[in-house]
């Protein structure tokens, strides 16, 4: 019989559950997530055009830079606001 | 009384022997005569029946009574008051036995010394294990067992523990005899390793460094370079999850560099060297196992590079030119330092015609400027590894390291109107805003001289960086301590 260490981290994955897809956008605030790619902005000015054309409420955030994960105060920023996020990943 | 020697001396004298000992053979008449004197106790480590001539003797078989008396040669005589050693001598020395005894007149046709030879307790390939048995270390690690049919590496891949090579296993006497390799307590928490942003410990380093093959005297490197890499600075969570190649390249100063065995020479920065190869592997599997950092997961590279297998390697100090890269870092020459610089894989440059410094450093710049892309400036740091044969030529000429790096920078200068995107009928290229300006590829220390390579070839190497600066990443340079 081997007996070893376990190299890992030992910890048990949380799961949580994301939150279920609203059957529609009406009423809801969307947010648009520019990560700092380049031309991510640009996509995200032509959801957001089309979003306002609905009669949607947009809020847009920005991450300082793409290399990082985001900021936790905007992370917690963009859960207060919205009901839904839609991310531009880029490039 | 310390937990090490709970396991009781008989009274009077003791003495611990082994047959394989030629020592321990020649002091056998001396042993007869104390036995019958004043009284003896012998272990005997190898075989119960030594010496044939004493009554009262016990077979150390399990090594015990040797551990837990720290018996490092035998024979070692004791003198045993109280259940408390009095007195000890190591070898053979008439005065020493004598002193320890109490009696006059030992092994009077025996030479006046002989040294010792070491305790089987003290053993390479069993002190480990007896540690591991009597000692009072330990591991927070869980233990996982594998069934005997079932195939340990393959158990060990299975697992996804591994980076697609075979690993050591990392069994308890592996894992102890490498924390023996750092002063730092198991128990210490020296990084948060992201992806996971997990608390790493001094075990969990040694396990994984264990399982890449290291030698315990490659650890405080190894711990080293794991602190550098999970600062925020290194960014090491970004470097991971970029879809760029890039990985930790680790550049090693300092006498360490000998004591330990690595290369900075011939194939520095190639396969062959135990240190170079299992140091930058090690910290490779601490950020997939503790970390949980694993390719096509968080770690999007689109190429990956031979690099994250795991890429260290030790500057050429004795001949260099230049004092080392740590003292770009404000590292004095001769500390032990190791440098985290976020890199691809390494790529050669040729010039074997120019023996001036100033037709080498546009050879340099030529081809520096390429990094990524020729028309990208200012966002990637490099490492231009000099081997001895371009070296040379700037120590003949008296450049030092701050006077080639001033003359790189400046031979990459480019107008902005040729960088600027859509300039050269490209697309990529840095924003139109910046076309009045005169760019050079890189940011001040952002080019790091490295002295490393083989004597012959006429050669050098470009290590390119990842996103430098604060919104990617800056090269870090530690202290390594024992």
């Amino acid at each position: 019989m081997t007996k070893v260490l376990d190299p890992t981290n030992e910890a048990t994955p949380t799961d949580i559950p994301r939150v279920a897809r609203p059957e529609s956008l009406e009423g809801l605030t969307v947010g648009l997530l520019d990560i700092s790619k380049p031309r991510g902005d640009r996509f995200l000015d032509r959801i957001e055009e089309r979003l306002v054309e609905r009669g949607l409420r947009v809020e847009r955030f920005r991450k300082p830079t793409f290399t990082k994960p985001a900021p936790v105060d905007l992370r917690h920023e963009i859960a207060t606001k919205c009901d839904v996020i839609i991310e531009a990943l880029a490039d | 009384m310390s937990l090490r020697q709970s396991v009781a001396l008989p009274e009077g004298l003791v003495a611990v022997v082994k047959r394989d000992c030629p020592t321990c053979e020649l002091v056998v008449p001396v042993l007869e005569q104390l036995a019958n004197q004043i009284g003896l106790t012998v272990f005997s480590q190898d075989d119960p029946d030594f010496p044939a001539g004493v009554e009262n003797k016990h077979f150390d078989e399990d090594l015990s009574v040797s551990w837990h008396h720290t018996i490092d040669t035998v024979p070692t005589l004791l003198a045993v008051e109280n259940g408390k050693e009095m007195a000890r001598t190591v070898g053979w020395s008439r005065s020493h036995w004598e002193s320890v005894s109490g009696v006059s007149g030992l092994g009077t046709e025996l030479p006046e010394q002989r040294p010792g030879c070491g305790s089987l307790s003290v053993d390479p390939s069993l002190a480990a294990d007896l540690e591991l048995r009597f000692g009072d270390l330990n591991f927070s690690a869980r233990r996982v067992e594998f069934a005997a049919l079932e195939d340990t590496h393959e158990a060990l891949y299975d697992r996804g523990w591994t980076d697609g090579l075979p690993v050591v296993p990392p069994s308890e006497a592996r894992v102890l005899a490498m924390l023996r390799g750092t002063s730092r307590s198991p128990d210490e928490v020296i990084a948060t390793v992201p992806p996971d942003l997990a608390p790493c410990t001094v075990e969990k380093v040694a396990i994984n460094a264990v399982m890449a093959g290291c030698r315990p005297e490659y650890l405080p490197v190894v711990l080293a370079a794991v602190e550098a890499v999970c600062t925020e600075t290194f960014n090491m969570h970004g470097l991971l999850a970029t879809t760029m190649p890039h990985a930790p390249v680790l550049v090693v100063n300092g006498p360490i560099a000998d004591e330990i065995g690595m290369n900075s020479g011939n194939n520095a920065l190639g396969q062959g060297n135990r240190a170079n190869s299992t140091i930058g592997r090690a910290v490779q599997l601490v950020i997939r196992n503790v970390g949980g950092g694993r390719p096509g997961e968080v770690d999007r590279a689109a190429f990956g590079s031979p690099a994250k297998v795991g890429f260290c390697f030790a500057e050429r100090e004795a001949d260099s030119p230049w004092p080392p890269v740590s003292t770009m870092y404000g590292f004095e020459p001769g500390t032990n330092t190791v440098l985290a610089f976020p890199g691809e894989a390494p790529r050669n440059l040729v010039d074997q015609l120019s023996r001036d410094p100033e037709s080498l450093a546009r050879t340099y710049a030529a081809n520096l400027i390429s990094i990524q892309h020729p028309k990208l400036v200012l966002g990637f740091d490099a490492i231009l590894a000099v081997a001895p044969d371009h070296s040379r030529v700037f120590s003949e000429a008296g450049w030092s390291r701050e006077q080639l790096t001033e003359r790189i920078t400046e031979l990459t200068v480019r107008p902005g109107s040729e960088l600027i995107r859509g300039a050269g009928d490209i697309p990529e290229g840095i924003p139109e805003a910046m076309k009045d300006l005169d760019l050079p590829k890189f940011r001040p220390n952002g080019l790091h001289i490295v002295h490393c390579g083989g004597a012959a070839g006429l050669f050098s190497a470009i290590i390119g960086g990842w996103v430098n600066g604060d919104m990617g990443s800056n090269p870090v340079c530690v202290e390594i301590t024992p």
